[in-house]
């Protein structure tokens, strides 16, 4: 591991002087974007985002002061901001907090690969790229076709007064291709996506260019596709559905800030209520939810969050029944609800708050045949494409790039625009079938917090079929 | 108040690299550079309490290198020292320049050109660090209010190797917040150079009243279609969806906007709707980060018909058009709806039978090719009879076209406009905003 560039014992005892607790965050991230549209180079660009987070209790109330200049006068600086600040503020402090929420840790972190991302060379990430999108040119029907990726590598080290000590290291990468067809006034887009912890071995030239010509292809089905019917009907979601129905309608209103009222001005709040847990029938006994920040390769595996909090897997939702929120160990001692260890911030110059990290359903035991097979009538979706929800994250509307439907046990014809919607609990409690056959994704813009924060997020999850649901499809 | 000499600080540093790094330029090479940096103060609230703060000193410099034709861009943090910050901005340009040498050709780039150049500063009164919490929680006490505090600095500057030089700085602050009686809630937001303690009272007044409000017994409305009244603000999150693609050039020409059929007029929008991207609004600085400079006023929709896409200097070159000082994204930065003709004090007489929504919420295309779009309401919404209240509704879904609600369906627009400035933070504090009317409209389509 390197070494972390700044003098951190030496703040945290300029802190100590008027602070109950203090603790220092260094964290760097180069985030790398390559991107070409049509066989033309698109995106070259990159980015350092490097600095520290200085964070203060005092009074019984953290307060936090970010500064890129990583000095000892810098950081003995910034921690004379966060100190004069929340010496004004904590007597306005929503909870009176102690070091019990910032436990002492040490130890690593590092991303499996195989191969580090700084070593990849551009030449190769280029030739994948642009491999990618010649093999998109099926027809002249096929207007744009994009191949992108995002490598991103981060350090986040955190040292505090009560010593802890903890190192972490991420390799990144987020891919997608996509093709969008069009002729008159119609077109459709299909895409395709890679997201996780790897390193460069994941540019692969046969990969991108199998699933480039794959992805083409459905753009170009759908084109010629009818829009997809409406009515109530069956509904199997596929994993990269899957992940979004997660993300929006499990992740979000388990987080215990949102219960607690923190987001209510920007995000929302949760229909959740703190006495549901252990209680309420989420979901049908079929349903297994897990935060998991240890699953090899998946976007938000860590070891620690950002208050030092060592990361286990968890059980949130145990055969349908609410057993666990997404909270940090403030949110857990505001509250008196077991959490999780998910208290992370986006970069350098924000604190942490609640997040989801890796929220997985849990495999079953049917093959997809097997949940196909069980649909007299209705329609399989793949792949997100719209998605809303309202601020208690009840009542959705999903949208999905491709639907198939099936008759009878067997998949049919392909329709284009197919979206749903329901309301989360009901939605839920109609889940009739789990794959036995995860597959894992993530998004690297999930947003949240006041100030605004993106971070990144991975879900697993096997495709699911799920009864009665309303479906219909697009007007034109 | 707070006095800071943040700007002045900043201006001389970017002075300093930017002479420094555009005498280092190489035959054959020229250069974009841009800053964004921020001094702010974060102030998050529940309750009326304060649930985290945080103090931001941030300054970024990005740098794109155009050589042989080859395009490549990199930014950093920069730590406000001379010396560190000038050895990171040449490690930026070396790699830069390694990038270049081993990229393919960039046919769509286009040449730097010296576009002017511009200074604008607006110098603020904020509050100093320590005032704040009790300047907004003190009229609010007995109020369960949750939001957000912003204020400071917010700088953006750009050069070029051909001379270009333009500067915008400005202190502002804003307070987005909104205050609940329980699951009840009421939404406001309150934003300005200078901290006045009688303009947040009356502003802070104001939203209680809409809170008392929802007071009134809760009405349980069915899926259907409903004549509707956006206020400003839920118009403005409506129109704001034009942002997603539907006025960008690239867009269009890519297969991937919903305005599609409005750009090959096959279709028209309501002749009561007009829309422009105004910088005269002061909002955000006309420059974009290639420091191309924007009219003053750019009319986007006009009486229902498109009259301009916004078109980058990048998509000018690909497809053959003219460039409009768009930003490289091609979306609106400030756009202004003009007003119709419904006063304020008309709009429940007006609007007679049905809904009455203050914001809406989580808006996106369900149907890109029909501009469909779904969305929640949210905050103060209410069933209205007879141009009178009759009580809050349940979060109702929707799903409309917008060539159906900014079209036939569009029956007014109100005589008075709300400016609602940027509360983005995401990454740094946003620039920009957006001024629009209220809007009835019939038959809003509401699905569950």
């Amino acid at each position: 591991m390197p070494q972390t560039p700044i003098a951190h014992e030496l703040a945290i005892q300029h802190a100590m002087s008027i602070a109950q607790w203090a603790g220092v965050r260094y964290s760097r991230e180069t985030t790398t974007q390559r991107g070409v549209r049509n066989d033309r180079p698109e995106t070259n660009q990159s980015a350092l985002e490097e600095g520290v987070m200085c964070e203060v209790l005092v009074d019984g109330h953290f307060g936090y002061a970010a500064t890129a200049d990583l000095s000892d006068a810098g950081l003995q600086r910034a921690f004379d901001r966060a100190l004069a600040t929340t010496r004004a503020t904590s007597p306005f402090k929503l909870h009176a907090f102690s070091a019990d929420q910032r436990p002492g840790a040490s130890g690593s972190y590092r991303s499996p690969r195989q191969h580090d991302l700084d070593h990849t060379s551009l030449a190769a990430i280029t030739d994948c790229l642009l491999a990618a999108s010649r093999a998109m040119q099926l027809s002249d029907l096929v207007v744009n076709r994009s191949a992108s990726a995002m490598l991103v590598q981060t350090q986040i080290d955190f040292f505090s007064s009560n010593g802890s000590r903890t190192q972490q290291r991420f390799d990144m990468v987020d891919i997608t291709l996509a093709a969008t067809a069009a002729q008159g006034l119609q077109s459709q887009t299909r895409s395709w996506s890679r997201t996780g912890q790897f390193g460069g071995e994941i540019f692969e030239r046969a990969e991108f260019e199998q699933q480039a010509e794959r992805t083409a292809q459905e753009a170009l089905e759908l084109l010629a596709s009818d829009n997809c019917p409406s009515g109530v009907m069956d509904l199997v979601l596929m994993p990269d559905q899957m992940m979004l129905q997660i993300h929006e309608s499990i992740g979000h209103p388990l987080e215990l800030d949102r219960i607690l009222g923190d987001e209510r001005n920007y995000a929302g709040w949760s229909f959740v209520q703190p006495a549901d847990f252990g209680r309420l029938q989420y979901g049908s006994p079929l349903m297994n939810v897990s935060f998991d920040p240890s699953k090899d390769h998946e976007f938000a595996s860590y070891r620690f969050d950002d208050g030092g909090n060592p990361a286990t897997k968890e059980l949130l939702i145990d055969k349908g029944v609410l057993v666990r929120g997404l909270g940090s160990l403030e949110s857990q001692a505001r509250s008196g609800l077991p959490g999780v260890a998910n208290f992370r911030a986006s970069s350098w110059n924000r604190a942490p708050i609640d997040r989801m990290a890796n929220i997985n359903l849990e495999p079953g035991d049917s093959s997809l045949d097997d949940l196909i097979g069980q649909v007299e009538h209705g329609v399989l979706m793949t792949t997100n494409r719209s998605w809303s929800i309202d601020d208690y994250r009840n009542k959705f509307q999903f949208g999905c790039e491709r639907g198939q439907l099936i008759h009878n046990g067997k998949l049919g014809e392909v329709v284009r625009n197919p979206n749903y919607r329901g309301v989360t609990v009901d939605f839920w409690n109609h889940l009739a079938g789990v794959g036995r056959d995860q597959a894992t994704y993530g998004t690297a813009f999930c947003g949240k917090g006041e100030p605004n924060q993106v971070i990144r997020v991975g879900h697993s999850s096997p495709p699911c079929l799920f009864r009665g649901v309303e479906v219909f499809g697009g007007q034109s | 108040m707070m006095a800071s000499d943040f700007i002045t600080r900043v201006h001389a540093h970017f002075d300093t690299l930017c002479a420094d790094l555009l005498s280092r330029l190489g035959a054959g090479e020229e250069t974009t550079l841009n800053i964004t940096a921020e001094e702010t103060l974060f102030v998050r609230f529940n309750g009326n309490r304060v649930r985290q703060n945080t103090d931001v000193e941030q300054l970024t410099l990005s740098l794109r290198l155009q050589s042989n034709g080859r395009t490549v861009e990199k930014g950093a943090t920069l730590t406000g020292a001379a010396d560190a910050d000038r050895a990171a901005a040449m490690l930026l340009l070396e790699a830069c320049r390694y990038e270049a040498s081993v990229l393919p050709l960039d046919p769509n780039q286009v040449a730097m050109q010296n576009k002017g150049s511009s200074n604008e500063e607006f110098r603020g009164a904020l509050l100093a660090a320590q005032e704040v919490v009790p300047a907004v929680v003190a009229p609010a006490e007995g109020c369960d209010l949750a939001g957000l505090y912003a204020g400071g600095a917010i700088i953006r500057g750009n050069r070029n190797s051909l001379g270009q030089s333009h500067w915008f700085a400005t202190e502002t602050f804003f307070l987005d917040y909104s205050i609940y009686n329980g699951a009840k809630a009421a939404k406001g937001s309150y934003a300005g150079s200078r901290w006045n303690a009688a303009d947040w009272a009356a502003n802070l007044a104001h939203t209680r009243s809409m809170l008392a409000l929802l007071d009134k017994p809760p009405q349980n409305i069915h899926p259907g279609r409903y004549r509707t009244y956006l206020a400003p603000r839920a118009f403005s999150e409506l129109v704001g969806m034009l942002g997603w693609n539907a006025l960008s050039a690239s867009a269009w020409k890519q297969g991937r906007s919903p305005f599609k059929k409005l750009a090959e007029k096959e279709a028209r929008l309501s002749p009561l709707l007009s829309i422009d991207e105004n910088f005269a609004l002061g909002l955000t600085p006309r420059f974009n980060a290639l420091g191309e400079v924007s009219a003053r006023t750019l009319p986007l929709i006009r009486a229902g018909e498109l009259q301009n896409l916004l078109v980058s200097s990048r998509s000018a070159k690909e497809y053959g058009l003219a460039a409009n000082g768009a930003s490289e994204g091609e979306s609106p930065r400030v756009m202004d709806v003009a007003t119709g003709t419904l006063q304020n004090q008309d709009v429940l007489k007006t609007l007679g039978t049905g809904l009455y929504l203050s914001n809406l919420h989580y808006l996106n295309w369900s149907d890109p090719v029909s501009a469909r779009v779904t969305g929640m309401t949210r905050y103060a919404c209410f069933w209205a009879e007879a141009g009178e209240i009759v009580g809050p509704i349940q979060d109702l879904r929707w799903d409309e076209s917008l060539y159906d609600a900014l079209g036939t369906k569009l029956v007014a627009l109100t005589a008075q406009a709300e400016i609602d400035p940027a509360t983005g933070t995401y990454y740094q504090r946003s620039l920009g905003g957006s001024r629009t009317p209220g809007a009835l409209i019939e038959d809003f389509t509401f699905t569950l």
